[in-house]
């Protein structure tokens, strides 16, 4: 009998062109997505005088530098516009398919390759982003690369990997009401660290993983990279088949893929090097306070006290990020003014995240300005069919194009310095969303609430 | 890429955990082209907001040794990272821990990056002012200026491209075979995973 083995090996297995006798593996790739930024792996490839071994398993699409507003006239920054023609220009001089500006598909690569059926159950997808473990929740081994792989896959379809190890994170029990999977995942990396998961391979798993839709189980995977993790994933089930049935670029013996996909799940006794598990019954309503996504904390908690740390490394990380935030020690999160709110992203840009902030806006008005942005054109059509971006702009914000805006600011869409956002994003890093910008992570309904008050909020106690 | 066998050169210690892509690179000059000149770019926002900042100290600009804090270089997949600091003249980044995707960039531009458990780096911490060390990559041993030594680990493959200043896609392009073997019965066996 063969020995039971997890997704991450069955995936791994299943694209092992050769294994080195030093460990390394030249994995196939189903997938490789493009964006603008790509465009030093296309250099490379060009100056190599390499030709593009698999056009026809490559997408480009346009996200990172699209504007939100104003698409109908030129561009005024030239490098701007010039790295969106590049993308252009790539793709048509090597026969690749592009998704470009003004597509009606456009929007962020991971929001698209899932709605276009591209992303699927046991496949391999890179892209040059490190958000690529996205994909993951599909079943997939989905994870970012940088330039060098970039023309690697372009030249040859293939990359040398060490496997990662394998970690499962279970997620027992039922998520209270409104706790979502932003807040599992912010809890997660609070748990286990910025460094948690380097070298491995994350499963999501258990009932409250289980529960979550598509969208959710993509929040969550999306941010595994936030834990160090090399790709989160979670195993196929009907949930998965049902989202993509009917999809434009789905298999189209979609029965017989579906039968090849239920083999994936890891088996039963399957051994993971590391496993966790948390009860969705103890994860709160959860916010950043400080520059790194693990300093995830309920919003019902303060920002804590260096003097309490017994490490001085850590002690002085944590001043040094106080600093930053203008923040200080024992302040209640509850309460703390923020000047501006961002709802979008890969993370959290699909038409569920843009629901839940628009139920908790409904009929309201903002009290402070913020940006909400769609994560592709489909989710933007979507959500103004169902009047979602009158209830933005009734409670007055700003509804964009979409495109990956205000979570990294390459369009320039910006947090002014010194300012507190509440922000659906995935990193508080320093500068992430402009120089000097003080960034808070939350879940949709939370950044809402925040928008509402003008300042965090616990969004359980909005009647 | 440049060849690496045995670097000797001066340490730049910015002991911080979770140095991320971003305060590497700010996404704003990703941009540019490599001619730009990266090293431009290179902690920009830190060295601009914090003057005691260790690459603004007198000299810092002559150091090719980087000793890092934790989780060095997490985040974004962005390779400019890594043209910052090899444009900047780094050659060898030591740390606790990387993040995996600047490793992997790392290793494909010929800047080493070294792993060590906390109680080498603290004595790597403590070498005295200016300190000088050689990295015998060959050897896999770092030199102290006292001439004591610490032995790392280093990827086999990743070592002898390092070493040989290799190109990957040229090394995988003798596999070609093997490549055109795998997809021909990969057509049979998962005819779903071609996009529809």
């Amino acid at each position: 009998m063969q020995k039971p083995r997890t997704l991450l090996e069955k995936l791994w297995d299943s694209h092992a062109i050769v294994t080195r006798p030093d460990g390394t593996t030249l994995l196939w790739i189903d997938r490789h997505f493009v964006h603008e930024g790509s465009f030093h792996g296309f250099g490379m490839l060009d100056h190599a005088g390499r030709p593009l071994a698999r056009p026809d398993l490559t997408l480009a699409v346009a996200d990172h530098y699209v504007p939100s507003h104003a698409r109908d006239i030129p561009i005024a920054d030239p490098e701007v516009s010039g790295i969106i023609a590049t993308l252009g220009r790539n793709a048509q001089r090597h026969g690749i398919e592009l998704i470009g500006m003004d597509d009606p598909r456009q929007g962020i690569v991971h929001v698209v390759g899932p709605e276009q059926g591209l992303t699927l159950p046991g496949l391999t997808m890179v892209c040059g982003d490190s958000h690529t473990s996205t994909h993951g929740a599909f079943g997939a081994l989905a994870f970012g690369i940088g330039a060098s792989e970039v023309s690697h896959v372009l030249a040859t379809q293939s990359l040398w990997q060490r496997r990662p190890k394998t970690m499962r994170i279970a997620i027992n029990g039922i998520l209270p009401p409104e706790i979502t999977a932003k807040d599992v995942i912010l809890t997660i990396i609070g748990r286990i660290g910025a460094a948690g998961a380097v070298g491995h391979a994350i499963e999501y798993a258990g009932s409250a993983i289980g529960a979550l839709s598509m969208e959710g189980r993509m929040t969550i995977c999306n941010m595994s990279i936030e834990a160090g993790g090399r790709a989160g994933m979670v195993a196929p089930d009907d949930t998965t088949f049902q989202f993509l049935a009917g999809r434009p670029r789905a298999p189209r013996d979609f029965d017989a893929a579906v039968a090849a996909w239920r083999e994936l799940p890891s088996d039963e006794d399957a051994m993971f090097d590391r496993s966790i598990s948390l009860d969705a019954a103890d994860i709160p309503p959860t916010v950043t306070w400080g520059t790194s996504p693990e300093t995830a904390i309920s919003v019902a908690a303060r920002v804590p006290d260096p003097d309490r740390e017994s490490d001085a490394e850590r002690r002085r990380g944590m001043a040094e990020q106080l600093a930053y935030m203008g923040l200080r020690p024992g302040t209640a999160l509850d309460g703390l003014r923020v000047e501006r709110v961002f709802i979008g992203s890969c993370t959290n840009g699909r038409l569920a995240d843009l629901r839940a902030a628009a139920a908790v806006l409904r009929g309201r008005r903002a009290s402070v300005p913020g940006l909400v942005v769609a994560g592709s054109a489909a989710v933007k059509r979507a959500a103004e069919a169902e009047g979602l971006d009158r209830v933005f702009t009734d409670a007055g914000l700003a509804w964009g194009e979409a495109g990956c805006s205000m979570c990294v600011g390459m369009n320039g869409d910006l947090v002014a310095p010194g300012e507190r956002c509440a922000s659906t994003s995935n990193r508080n890093f320093p500068g992430r969303q402009g120089p000097g910008a003080r960034t808070h992570l939350m879940s949709p309904a939370m950044a809402a609430a925040a928008a509402l008050r003008g300042h965090i909020t616990d969004v359980r106690t909005l009647a | 890429m440049t060849p690496f066998q045995t670097e000797t050169g001066t340490v730049l210690t910015i002991d911080r955990a979770n140095i991320d892509t971003d305060q590497i690179i700010p996404a704003r000059f990703l941009r540019k082209p490599r001619s730009a000149g990266y090293q431009n770019f290179l902690f920009h926002d830190l060295r601009a907001n914090e003057p005691a900042f260790p690459l603004n100290a007198p000299g810092a600009d002559r150091c090719t040794v980087l000793l890092a804090g934790e989780n060095f270089g997490c985040g974004s997949s962005r390779e400019g990272a890594v043209y910052a600091l090899v444009d900047a003249g780094f050659r060898c980044v030591i740390a606790p821990s990387f993040g995996d995707i600047f490793a992997s960039n790392a290793g494909k531009n010929g800047l080493l990056t070294i792993t060590r458990p906390e109680a080498d780096m603290a004595r790597l911490r403590h070498l005295p002012q200016d300190p000088t060390i050689t990295i015998d990559l060959p050897a896999q041993t770092l030199i102290l200026a006292d001439g004591t030594t610490v032995s790392f680990a280093v990827d086999a493959f990743r070592k002898r491209c390092l070493l040989e200043g290799l190109d990957d896609i040229g090394l995988t392009l003798e596999y070609s075979d093997d490549i055109a073997a795998w997809q021909d019965q990969d057509r049979l066996h998962r005819p779903w995973a071609m996009p529809g």
